[in-house]
Order: C-alpha cells, then structure tokens, then sequence
C-alpha cells in the first residue's frame, strides 16, 4: 500500500547537480572508460592510421599548389601543370574516401561502446533490490541509461580519435610551413597564441551562457508540461491570467540567456576573422618584401596563406573537444557509481534446490524497519499451513504490505527468521523463491504491450493455451475475444481503454499463469462498477484455489472465505481469528469492520 | 545594410591581396607593401564590426520574436476548451512550444541573416571575379549550384534518419521508464533476463538507426569539400594555363582562389537555409492551427462588448439544471439525459451511481468546462453563460477525481487560488482536510516541496491537500469528485464533520462510491446511464426501494447471513 513506508527521501549521495563540471581528464574513470574500447581495439587502431592519412592528404594539397605556380605556372610549363593537377586530384579524392571511412568507422565505434555499456547498466539495475529503487526516482535512473551514455557516446566517437586527427593536422602544417620557410612560419604563427586566447574565453563564457540556456529551458519545459497537464486546475481555480504571468518571466530568462550566448557569438567570429586577416597580412608584409628580394618564391607565400586558413578549424575543433571530456567525465563519474552500487540482497554462495515447495510459511520473531530504528514490524511470528488462507486486516501503514514485501524478499528483515516449507529463505535462490510466489499489488501495473504479454510477461514457458485458459478461468477471455486485436490488443493504445477493474482482472490472469504455489494478494479498493466486481469475486476465488494465500483484504466477502484472519496494528498483531470469533472479541477488528466494510457500496 | 558593408568590406580583402601580389610578382613598389598590409587588416577590422552588429540585430530580434510567439502561444492554450485537451495530448502540444517555434526561430534569425549574407557576398565575390577574367568566374562558378544541391539532399536525409533516431531514442525511454516504475512486478515474476532481452532488442535497433544516420551524415563532411576542393583544382588548372599564356595575373588567380574560400560557405549554407525554411513553414502550419483555434466557451459575448452588460452579482448558490441533454460531440452518444434538477443554496447534495453514469460529466457542466447545447443550466435563476467566466469559476471550490498538485511547495498548492494569502488561512484548510498532521511531520513543514525533486505524498496525503486547495478558496459551491477514494473511513468521516463547520450556509455536491460519504447528505441523486434515477434523502431513497435501496439492502443482507454463520 502506497501510505505503508514512511515518506522516502532521495538519496542524499545522488543530489545531482548536472551542470557542475569538473576536470576535463580523470585517469581513473578514463582508464575505466578505455575498457570498453577493448574488444574493438583493432578498429580503434585502424580509425587512428586512417586520421593520419587524412592529415597527409590534406596538408599536403597548399604544397602542391606552391610547386604547381613556381614550377610549372610561373615556368610556363602546361605538360607538368596537368600532371600537378591530375595530383592534386587524386589525392583530394583519396582524402574524400579515408575520411568518410574514418568519419563512419569511428560513429561505429562509439555505437557498439556504449550499446555494451548501456546493456551492462540496465542488467546492472535489475539486479538492484527494492531498497536501492526507493531511493532513487525513476526519471533518475532512466536519466542515466538515456542521457548519460548518449554523452558518452559523443566521446568514443568524436572524442578519442578526431583528438589524434586535429593533433595530425596541426602537424602537417606545420612540417610543411617550416619545410618552406622557418622564418614566415613563425610570423604567420604568431597569431595563433592570440587565436587560442580568443578561443579559451569564449568557449569559457558562451559555455556558461549555454548552461544558463539549457537551466531555464528546462524549467521552462517542465512548467509547460506541469501546466499542461494539470490544465483542468489551472481552469477550475480560473488562474490562466497567474499562469502565464509567470511563463512570461521564465521564458524572459531563457531569452536573456540565450541572447548572451548571441553576444558572445557575435564577438568571437569577427575576432577570427580578425586574427585570420592579421595573419595574412603578417605574410604579405614580410613575405612579400622577402619575394621582392629574391629569398622566397611567389608559390610559397600563396601556400603560406591557405596553410595559416587551414589552422583555425583544428585548434578550435580541439578547444570543442575539450568539453566534451568535461562532460563525458562528469556522466562516467555518475554511470560508475551506479555501476558500483551493490545489490543489498545477494543469492546465497551454496543456495539449497529444494525443487517444488508446498507452501508452509512461517515468520519467527520477526523485526523490520525501512529507515534506521523506525519498525514497521515488530517481532511477528505466525505460521501458514499448506493450502491455508489468511487475511491480513488492519488500518493503513499498520504493516500489512511490509510482510508481503519480506516473504518476497524485496527487502531483509533486521531480526527473526522467514521460512517457507522450514527453509530460510535466505538460503534460497531469490527466483527459485519467487518462481513459487504469484504477487499481485494493489497498484495495477500494465506495460504498454500486448494483453498476451501482459499475461505471459514475456515468458516462453507460457504459451498461449495457457494465457487463454487462465483468462477463461478469470473469466475475461470473452472480454478480450471482442477487442478489435484480441489478445494481441495493445493496453495503452489509444482508443482502447480498459477500464480499472479489466485491468486488475489481467494482473489476476498474469498470477494464475504463472500457477505459483504460493499466493500474495493485495487487493484493490479503488471501486469498480457491478459487473467488474462480481467477475473479481469470482477470480479471487479461483486465484486461492489450491494455493498457501495471503490476502490484504479489503472485501468483506474475501476475508470470510479465509480459514484466518490477522489483525495488524501499529506493527504488530494483534488479534487472529475467524470472521465471527474476532467480531465477538468486540476489539480492534470489530471496529475495523464498523468502518471499513460495513458501509461499503461494493461489498 | 549593416550586412552589405560587412560583405562589401570582407569582399575587399583578396582585392587587395591580389594588388599586393601582382606587385611583388612585378617588384613595382609605387605602394609599399605595409600599407597593402594595413589595408588588409583595416578592411577586416570594419567588415567585422559591421558582422557583429549584423548579429547582434537580427538574432537578438529572432530571440525576441520567439520570445513573444511562445507567449503567445500559451496564451492561445490556456484558453483553449477542455474539450481541446482530449484530442490534443500533452506531448503533442509541448512538440508546438519547443521544437516547432524553436524551428520558426531559426528561420527568422540564422536564415535571415545567412540568406542576406549569401546573396550580397555572392554579388560581389562574383563581380569582383568577374572583373579580373570572365571566363575563369564561370568556370569557378560551375559547380556552385550543384554543391548546394547535395547538400540540400543531404540534409533533407539527415533530418529524416535523425527524426527515426530521435523516435528509436523515445522508445528506448520509455522501455527504460516503464521497466523501472514496474520493477516490483518484474522481480517478482523472476522477469529480469526478459526484460534485459527487450531492452537488447529495443538498444540494438536504436544503434542501427543511428549508425544509418552516420552512414549519411559521413558522407557530408568529405563531399563538401571534395566538391569546393574541386573547383579549386579547376580554377588553378584552368587559372594557371591563362597565365601561361598570359591573360591572368598570379596575384588574380591567388585572389580568385582566396574568393572560392570566402565563396565555401555561402553556398554550403544555400542548400541549409532551404531545408530550415521548409521546416518553418510546416511549423508554422502547425503554429497557425493553434492561433486559430478559437474556444467556444468564455465570457458572454454581450459583456466583452460592453462592460457595463457583465453581470456583477455575487453568487449565491442555487443550481438549476432544465431538461438538460449532453453529449460531447455531435456524432457521440448522449451522457447525459434529460436532467432536470435544481439545488438549492446552502444544500448538500450527494451523487452516487457506477463508472459511466455521468456524475462527473454532471458537475464539470456547472463550471463549464463543456458546455450545454440542449437545456439551460441556471445560477441563481440565470443562465450560468452570462456570467464572467473568472467570477463563476472563482465561486466554485473544485475536488477533482484526479488529484493533481504542481511541484511546489505544500504552501504554494494549498493557497493555489489566492495570491494574498494569510498563512492561518492556509493552517486552518489543512487542519479541516486533515492533512496537517502529515504536513506538521515533514522537516520543512509547509515549505515542503512536492514533485520528482522532491517529497511524494501518498494518495491520500495527495487528495487531503487537494481538498485543503478547495477550502481555501472559500467557494459558494464546492464540488468534491470522489475525493474520498484513497482516504481511509475514519479520516473521511473527520474531514466530512470539518466541511460542516466551514461549509455552513454553502451548495456542496458530494460524489461517491460510498454510501458513507453520502448517508448524511440533504438530498441524494442517483444516476443511471445518464439520467437521474432517484432522488431524495437516505430515508426516502430506502423507502422507494430502488437501486440505492438495493445497493444498501445488500449490504445489510450480507451483514444478516453473517450473524446466522
């Protein structure tokens, strides 16, 4: 039940705060990372020989040029203009092909990564024990197997290698540049210190204008969707006019925000600009003075002035990858802490295989608590025979679902011993003990699949005779018989709505399937129309047919067809009995009664 | 303007690059060459004013329209019938707010301002080329059209592979979403290693859709500059066999050079600027849909013409329903059926009958949240559409069936309908509706904030403080919609004894599934596919031995066969 646990906080550990980045390089995490590099180490190499390639062929092109002008141009020589020509060509086109290989080699890289990575935190997760998911929203962790890999990916691909392909660039130019003239490289590369100046702040100020940006585009976003979809309070308590009061100032903020980062923008590339123009007017300076003398030919300074273009793009893609490093350090950090939690409820070393149980659960002085001191349940011993049904009554937060989340070990009591057919549950496997027990919850949970799927969760064992006779035997086959798709119908489509007590009916057709041994059942009290309830009536009866049960009921004629009932309050119990023995104790359960079930219009 | 000059002044640059060459190459130094030099920086320098201020204009312009086109547009929403929310999911309309307008915004600023861009610099990058040799301009110019072409196609190709990423990466979500709000049932049902498999399933083809966008967005990088590269080669090639024989200067084929660099990134950006405004104007479309998308229910038509026509009366609380019929639309079964009922101020009134009987339909008419076709629905003897909207819906205290409160704090969502509000007012609410204690046990009290940063209340704890936002927006009438559903008896029964004080002298309408929320009520409705049934007190309704009188005498009957077990 939904009020049984006190209210749980999230973890404090986890506190996010997404945007707070710290070094753009942490060994450890990186060696970590490298890791999943591994098994594609052959292609990582094969992407890194391709960059060096591509690097030649580019740089390669201004020095042909130089050669096609003083060579042949400036000689007048046309037989060896063509063949320069046909070289140019040639490896324009070779560089064409390395770098879409290079280009779809390294994307393919960083996809099979982080599929890997993705696919070990997911089963990671599963294995998580309930505890861990209280703890943790699910928008968390969904964050985390969505976004945070997706970072990740940007760096396998684009991060690792390309580094290596602007290193290479940045080489080539500059052994070509020195090969020509020493002197006029180093005054064309004079401005390159001011360049990565430039670059340094206004990455630094327009990634901050870029975290202001996604803040308040994100604030901005949830109040829409909030007041989207709670449109009907918004109209009810006529606060239109107060609502987009305040998306106004939201949205301003946004605006404001984005319009610095448009401010930065607008100053940094006229200061390239600037600085590329200041380069090239460095070279016709001094070299056209050293042309004038003789020292230097016409072709080395045109080649000086396409080399000294080609440098920005490098510099300024190796100043982008740097974020990326940032970022991508900053998600592996959360991905590994995720990967490091440890289940808090482990399979025992040498589990027991009992094969099939009967069903005899017995609790023995059993204490639990879901934070600290603060027990839900405070020592509890009773004892199940096989076949026997037992209700379990009581106010709300008086313990009732905390006993079924033991018996299924979602969570380990602090003190006493659960057994089911006199072994320790602790000494069996968790799916060998669940395998025997068919859990119904209160919250009616569908996935937005198939109503077959949604009966056989998936399992081959369960083949569609067996979904189609435990839906007879709910007696809802007919129900799903007149859907447009049947069985294949599915449950959260639009258009087709089922109402509350059909899916309640499918989560009982789901636990007769699986034919458990053992039954755990709590009951909805959220009400339902006539029909629905006498069909529910029915399944119940059907469900405990032949099977160890334990119901938190709220039907009155549920708990009447039990052989006990166990009164839970505050924690502990209290009374057990039949129906009429504890109406004539004239205790708690009687007073129960006088509330809970004697009114109600289902009953 | 600003963007011609900054495009006059950078076209200006391999002009005089091509100056300073020829007369190295000619080693006449009638103009030396630092001042060649000068003149290149100087040119850059202004041509990068004028490109900062061009930015500055008409992006900051494009963030102001978006700015106010998303005001606008909730605006729009907001007013929108109820109706309108049924045929247009959240998500849908969130899509118009950001991807759509964000796609106008880019077509307003950047493709404004890169169009302009394009067309000076090609006009003068062009007629300057043209200048030096007309032959080797075409030349140049041959494989302009068709770069801009492929990147069009490219793309077009792109958007369309990374709309399929973007859809794999929802599915991908949602999967994730769904495994983790269900991981109760999926441990249970020793599910994990199938769950993991369609997880495989679904990661296995997002990887497959993404790799088929690289497979595109691969092959962008490389053509374009194989194609730019290209028409280098041609212009040296051709360039170079014209100086041979003697038509073309060094210092022009260099500047022709320098011009095809400068020349790049326009027409790269032609093919770009065609996708971004067909992307606008289908969001526009989209836009303009919801712009003219008028709501049929507001304040009376005589009023906004003529303030002094509004009814200016305080409500009171009388209810009437005339030979009401209703149906959501036209070609849709009727939910309600000829409802005749008046209540009286001061009432209480219950509503009781199964899923689908009408009852919430009943009640959401009195604030009008639909509107009636067939009858009159009057309050305090007049029509309830000539009323202000705002002072009919102001009067009315609203428990929703479902509950929802905003990420806020406990506070803020019990003082929802007021924006002065005196904290006692606020205690007072929460102790009526019993979520006080609740509240009291939190370490930040009322200050708590509620949502996915914050603390989840229960359903019960949820429904109280719902019910504490209806109290304290102190209603003539106030409506509690199965309020009661995930509230246990005995705090029910509490909460109803709380009502009583505060609601003394006021219309309540109490809908329920339990005869214990309703037993005490003035009056009870029972509702039938739509019509009333019956009607009357606890006492009356047992005595006409109708439904109620069923549903109750079963009740007692199964108690009787328990006394004889």
């Amino acid at each position: 039940m939904a009020e049984d646990p006190d209210i749980i906080t999230a973890d404090p550990d986890e506190n996010e705060q997404e945007e707070v980045l710290g070094k753009a390089y942490d060994a450890r995490l990186m060696k970590r990372l490298i890791k999943y590099l591994r098994p594609y180490f052959k292609w990582v190499i094969i992407a890194i020989v391709l960059t060096v390639g591509v690097a030649m062929m580019s740089t390669i092109r201004p020095y042909l040029t130089k050669i096609a002008i003083d060579d042949y141009i400036v000689n007048k020589d046309s037989a060896g203009l063509n063949k320069i020509i046909l070289i140019l060509l040639s490896t324009l086109i070779l560089q064409g092909l390395l770098q879409y290989t290079m280009t779809y080699l390294t994307q393919w890289i960083g996809q099979k990564t982080i599929f890997d990575l993705r696919m070990e935190l997911f089963a990671h997760i599963q294995k998580l024990s309930m505890r861990f998911f209280d703890r943790n929203p699910v928008g968390r962790l969904v964050t985390r197997l969505t976004n945070d890999i997706e970072v990740l990916n940007e760096m396998f691909s684009s991060g690792i290698v390309m580094v290596f392909a602007d290193i290479f660039i940045i080489g080539g130019i500059l052994f070509f540049m020195f090969s020509l003239s020493w002197q006029l490289t180093l005054i064309a590369l004079s401005v390159v210190i001011p360049l990565i100046y430039a670059t340094v702040i206004f990455r630094r100020k327009v990634r901050s204008a870029f975290r202001d940006v996604r803040f308040y585009l994100a604030k901005m976003n949830s109040f829409l969707q909030e007041h989207i979809s709670g449109i009907l309070v918004v109209k009810i308590f006529s606060k239109e006019k107060r609502t987009l009061e305040e998306f106004k100032k939201i949205n301003y903020d946004h605006t404001k925000a984005n319009k610095r980062s448009v401010l930065y923008y607008s100053v940094f590339f006229p200061v390239v600009e600037l600085i590329g123009a200041v380069s090239g007017a460095l070279i016709i300076w001094y070299g056209g003075g050293e042309v004038v003398q003789g020292v230097l030919t016409i072709g080395i300074l045109i080649s000086f002035i396409q080399y000294s273009e080609m440098f920005f793009r490098p510099i300024r893609d190796l100043s982008e990858k740097y974020n990326i490093m940032q970022t991508a350090m900053a998600s592996s950090e959360r991905i590994f802490r995720l990967l490091d939690r440890k289940a808090a409820i482990n399979d025992p070393e040498k589990p027991l295989n009992p094969g099939s149980l009967d069903g005899v659960i017995e609790f023995k002085n059993v204490w639990f608590a879901y934070i600290k001191q603060d027990y839900v349940l405070k020592d509890i011993s009773f004892k199940i025979n096989k076949g026997e049904k037992i209700a379990f009554v009581g106010a709300t937060g008086a313990g009732k679902s905390s006993i079924m989340n033991l018996l299924c070990r979602f969570y380990d009591a602090q003190k006493g011993e659960i057994t089911v057919d006199g072994i320790n549950i602790k000494d069996l496997k968790q799916s060998e003990l669940r395998k025997n027990i068919g859990l119904v919850v209160q919250d009616i949970f569908l996935f937005s699949d198939s109503i077959a799927n949604n009966i056989s969760l998936n399992n081959n064992e369960i083949d569609e005779s067996k979904i189609i006779d435990a839906a007879k035997a709910i007696g809802i086959n007919s129900f799903i018989s007149r859907l447009p798709l049947g069985y294949g119908q599915n449950v959260k489509e639009r258009g087709v709505t089922l109402s509350q007590g059909e899916r309640q009916l499918i989560t009982f057709a789901r636990a007769l399937a699986y034919d458990p041994k053992i039954l755990i059942l709590d009951e909805a009290t959220s009400s339902v129309d006539t029909h629905s309830e006498i069909l529910i009536q029915n399944a119940i009866d059907r469900l405990m047919e032949g099977r160890t049960s334990i119901i938190i009921a709220h039907r009155l004629s549920t708990i009447q067809k039990c052989d006990k009932i166990i009164v839970m309050h505050k924690g502990e119990i209290r009374e057990s009995g039949t129906h009429q023995e504890l109406l004539e104790i004239g205790g708690i359960y009687s007073k129960l009664y006088q509330l809970q079930y004697k009114d109600s219009l289902t009953a | 303007m600003v963007i011609t000059l900054s495009a006059v002044f950078t076209n200006l640059i391999p002009f005089v690059i091509s100056r300073a060459i020829d007369q190295i190459k000619n080693n006449t130094g009638d103009f030396s060459l630092l001042n060649y030099a000068l003149l290149t920086v100087g040119f850059a320098l202004i041509s990068g004013i004028f490109l900062y201020l061009t930015r500055q204009m008409i992006i900051v312009v494009s963030r102001e329209i978006e700015n106010d086109i998303r005001n606008d547009f909730l605006e729009h929403i907001l007013v929108q019938d109820q109706q309108y929310f049924h045929f247009h999911p959240t998500g849908d309309i969130m899509a118009l707010a950001t991807n759509d307008i964000s796609a106008v915004r880019n077509f307003l600023g950047p493709g404004i301002m890169y169009t302009a861009e394009t067309l000076i610099n090609f006009t003068m990058a062009i007629s300057l080329m043209l200048s030096f040799n007309a032959e080797l301009t075409l030349i140049a110019v041959v494989p302009i059209p068709l770069i801009s072409y492929v990147v069009y196609r490219i793309g077009k190709s792109i958007n369309y592979k990374f709309e399929l990423v973007q859809e794999e990466f929802s599915a991908l979500t949602t999967k994730a979403q769904e495994n983790l709000s269900g991981i109760k049932v999926v441990k249970a049902y020793v599910r994990e290693n199938s769950e993991t498999e369609s997880f495989r399933k679904i990661s296995e083809s997002y990887k497959k859709k993404n790799l088929e966008l690289a497979k595109v967005q691969s092959f962008s990088y490389p053509i374009m500059f194989l194609l730019t590269g290209f028409s280098v080669i041609i212009v040296l090639y051709a360039g170079g066999n014209k100086i041979i024989s003697n038509e073309l200067t060094i210092g022009q084929l260099t500047a022709f050079i320098i011009y095809l660099g400068l020349l790049t990134w326009p027409i790269i950006s032609l093919g770009w600027i065609i996708n971004l405004t067909q992307r606008a104007e289908a969001s526009m479309k989209r836009l303009c849909e919801v712009f003219d998308s008028k709501p049929s229910i507001g304040d009376p038509e005589a009023c906004r013409k003529n303030p002094c026509e509004c009814i200016d009366k305080k409500i009171s609380g009388n209810i009437e329903f005339r030979n009401v019929n209703f149906r959501y639309l036209n070609n849709y079964p009727y939910v309600l059926r000829n409802i005749n009922l008046k209540i009286n101020a001061g009432e209480t009134i219950g509503i009781i009958g199964h899923t689908g009987s009408g009852k919430t339909t009943l009640v959401n008419l009195i604030s009008r949240l639909f509107d009636i076709k067939e009858g009159v629905l009057l309050i305090d003897d007049i029509p309830v559409k000539q009323y202000l909207l705002d002072d009919l819906r102001s009067s009315i205290g609203y428990v929703p069936q479902e509950t929802f409160l905003f990420s806020d704090t406990i506070e803020n969502n019990i003082a929802y309908s007021e924006k002065n509000f005196d904290k006692d007012k606020v205690i007072y609410a929460a102790k009526i509706s019993q979520i006080y204690k609740d509240v009291d046990s939190f370490p930040k009290r009322f200050d708590t904030i509620l949502g996915e940063r914050g603390i989840n209340l229960s359903g019960g704890q949820k429904q109280r403080t719902s019910i504490a936002r209806a109290v304290t927006a102190d209603p003539e009438i106030l409506i509690l919609d199965d309020a009661f559903s995930a509230v246990d008896t005995y705090t029910e029964e509490e909460i109803l004894k709380g009502l009583k004080e505060v609601l003394k002298g006021r219309t309540t309408i109490l809908i329920s599934h339990r005869i214990s929320t309703l037993k005490n009520s003035d009056r009870i409705i029972v509702l039938k596919e739509g019509s009333i049934a019956e009607e009357g007190t606890h006492d009356d309704l047992i005595l006409k031995n109708g439904i109620y009188a069923d549903i109750y005498l079963k009740q007692l009957l199964e108690d009787e066969l328990k006394e004889i077990d």
